[in-house]
């Protein structure tokens, strides 16, 4: 059975239809890329498998590990393994970061049935991702994002991708506003994660996110589908021709 | 003691039942005449109502009605009662004095031990020596509005000087450092309906250090009440008062409280109050800066639900140059919550170099919830520092998914940004103790949400 299956989706913000018919099969241990032009609902699509709310499925299906995603709440996606990596992180002032990871840890773990982590091996885990992943201390002690680059940002949410143990990540343009070292700390950060139970759905709009996590397939969107696929070599052709001549095949 | 001093416009009818109540409240000499003084000033308006301004959110003839009979002193049972509910309510460390039902009742009090300096009465027995406590001044002076003669003072302020049975007068004397705070806790727990009119003052002696604590709670099974409290504090020269105030009223509970205070030289007012309790509730605190270089910092929160009705009024009063002021206050309401909030500052033409800023926001979880925040500042003198704001917004949805994407539900994700959006507030207690007490009552009301 595939990890997350999109069936023939139809989304609508409103009045305007953002996706029509869209598909894609993920399976575990994969690492896909979607790529595509501004406007194209790339990010709708990461923010409906999300459930974040305004957005109307008028068709199709949404399946994750064979279960219907779209009748879930965001919250219940999260305790069975979905995340987002947000392509911009909201700041929450006056909630500290480590509460707010071991609010967010305890209740996915508390939905699964599983024991909750007592603070000493809460402190224990965050400490050992975080100095795997280059986090210093004291961004731990401030507000969640306040204050933080675009860089620090990113890997707050790769911090939790790596503390929470997802087995679908959705990365929503992780690349944008970063730099090419806050972006190679960031890539280093996910590739960490790879692994044959996880699956990664890399969105971006560049090719050169991909130089950094390399992908095994690439999906290519335009007007709210997928018009091509193919492997990793894709994302160079896309670099080098653009995406002109996927706007007709669209229309 | 049974006679209500209700009714609005038949004065006459008023004035039989002040009479008669008069006779058995304590008191002798010029406290007699005091109390007739005042309750005249009273029955000349009766109950405020929304045409008179600085009432006008929280119009009494409609939401109380009448003013209930005074309350008993209480029997064996109502201690017992009161003892009960005492125990839930414990903060460790404190020195413990409780009022039931509005009588002082020293074998629930902690009057052992006491420190250097401190000295602890009640205004039962002041009057009863025929003594008026000195410090009124500070409340029949409506000092922040003393071209409406007409007006002086606050009706309810009269009614409660014309009304008052009993209080704690506390003495900080000069130097002195309290390292235990002061705990009032006015317990409600009368088997029929009545008023409670209390009174205490508190006097920080030059350079003295003392935090006082005010708490209203009602035992199990209290039959509906009215508060009607006075609080008057004094800080002089140099000194520092901390001061709590937790508003856990039942709630059909009405809770009208005043408190004035004056401040000295370089004297340092923090205050804090937190309202979760009580069906209406309205606390007006009188501030005065009397002389130069005094620090005051006014905080506070109301997490209200249901119908209940609080109110927060302050006046503040910068009469003289270099003080500085900061009013942080949060409501949250869901349901049929109305949470209102009168802020004026006045900064008078001498009061030069006075920096006030005060904020005020309100938080809004159901369409039905309403918030009426008015802040007013009047300036006269021309080198200040001041500025305030309100906002009343619901909570941000960009936040909510957030949170809600990492797991937690829609009641932890909204119980999260509460505890934020109050904790700027909060965080002004200044002892870490308190802090912590305050907070726990905040995530008990978030807590019983669901």
């Amino acid at each position: 059975m595939p990890l997350l299956e999109v069936k023939n989706l139809h989304v609508r913000v409103e009045e305007r239809e953002i996706l029509h018919g869209l598909s894609l099969v993920v399976n575990k241990g994969e690492v896909h890329a979607i790529m595509g032009p501004n406007g194209s609902g790339k990010s709708t699509l990461s923010h409906v498998i999300a459930g974040k709310p305004g957005y109307e499925v008028t068709g199709g299906e949404v399946l994750f590990n064979g279960e219907n995603l779209l009748e879930m709440p965001p919250d219940e996606r999260a305790a069975k393994g979905v995340f987002l990596a947000f392509q911009y992180p909201v700041e929450i002032p006056g909630v500290a970061t480590m509460t707010f990871l071991r609010t967010a840890l305890n209740a996915q773990r508390k939905a699964r049935g599983e024991s909750e982590f007592s603070t000493p091996a809460f402190l224990k885990k965050v400490r050992e991702v975080a100095s795997r992943l280059n986090i210093p201390q004291d961004m731990l002690r401030r507000g969640v994002n306040v204050g933080f680059s675009g860089g620090e940002k990113k890997r707050n949410e790769i911090l939790q991708m790596a503390l929470f143990e997802p087995s679908l990540c959705i990365l929503d343009e992780m690349d944008s506003g970063l730099d090419i070292d806050a972006l190679r700390v960031a890539a280093d950060g996910v590739n960490a994660l790879r692994s044959p139970d996880r699956a990664m759905v890399v969105i971006t709009h560049y090719q050169r996110l991909l130089n950094y996590i390399v992908p095994d397939f690439v999906h290519v969107m335009s007007k709210g589908r997928v018009v091509k696929s193919g492997g990793k070599e894709l994302a160079l052709q896309l670099e080098a021709d653009g995406y002109a001549q996927f706007e007709d095949v669209a229309a | 003691m049974n006679v209500a001093v209700a009714k609005i416009e038949s004065g006459r009818a008023l004035s039989e039942a002040f009479a008669e109540a008069r006779d058995r409240l304590p008191g002798i000499g010029q406290v007699l005449d005091t109390r007739q003084l005042a309750f005249d000033s009273y029955a000349r308006r009766g109950l405020p109502h929304r045409r008179i301004e600085d009432w006008k959110y929280t119009d009494l003839r409609v939401l109380m009605r009448e003013v209930l009979p005074q309350a008993a002193a209480p029997d064996q049972a109502a201690l017992d009662a009161a003892r009960r509910a005492l125990t839930a309510q414990t903060i460790d460390g404190v020195r413990r004095l409780v009022l039931v039902n509005g009588y002082f009742v020293p074998q629930l009090s902690d009057l052992g031990d006491l420190e250097k300096g401190l000295a602890i009465g009640t205004l039962r027995e002041l009057l009863e020596r025929g003594a008026w406590p000195s410090l009124d001044r500070l409340i029949v002076t409506d000092v922040a509005n003393p071209e409406a003669a007409q007006d002086k003072p606050d009706p309810m302020i009269a009614l409660n000087a014309a009304m008052m049975t009993d209080g704690v007068m506390i003495e900080v004397a000069s130097g002195a450092r309290l390292a235990r705070p002061l705990h009032i806790v006015h317990v409600a727990c009368g088997h029929a309906p009545a008023a409670m009119f209390t009174r205490s003052a508190l006097r920080v002696g030059k350079g003295a250090v003392a935090t006082l604590i005010e708490s209203f709670i009602a035992a199990e099974n209290a039959a509906t009440y009215q508060v009607h409290d006075a609080t008057m504090m004094l800080v002089d020269a140099d000194a520092r008062l901390d001061h709590i105030r937790m508003v856990e009223d039942s709630r059909d509970a009405f809770n009208i409280s005043s408190a004035a205070v004056g401040l000295g030289a370089k004297a340092h007012f923090n205050t804090f109050s937190l309202t979760t309790g009580g069906g209406v509730s309205r606390h007006q605190m009188f501030i005065e800066c009397a002389g130069e270089g005094s620090r005051i910092e006014t905080s506070g929160v109301n997490l209200l639900n249901g119908r209940q009705h609080a109110d927060t009024t302050m006046f503040l009063d910068h009469a003289v140059p270099n003080c500085s002021s900061r009013e942080i206050f949060r409501s949250v309401l869901d349901d049929r919550g109305h949470s209102v909030f009168q802020g004026r500052i006045i900064v008078r033409p001498k009061a030069q170099k006075t920096d006030a800023k005060m904020m005020v926001r309100a938080l809004l979880l159901s369409d039905e919830a309403e918030a009426d925040n008015k802040p007013e500042l009047e300036i006269f003198a021309d080198d200040v520092t001041c500025g305030h704001g309100a906002t009343t917004g619901s909570l941000d949805e960009s936040l909510l998914f957030y949170l809600r994407a990492r797991g937690l539900s829609e009641k932890e994700a909204q119980a999260l940004l509460i505890q934020a959006f109050v904790g700027e507030a909060i965080e002004q207690i200044a002892s870490d103790a308190l802090r912590e007490h305050v907070i726990g009552a905040a995530q008990r009301w978030l807590a019983a949400r669901g």
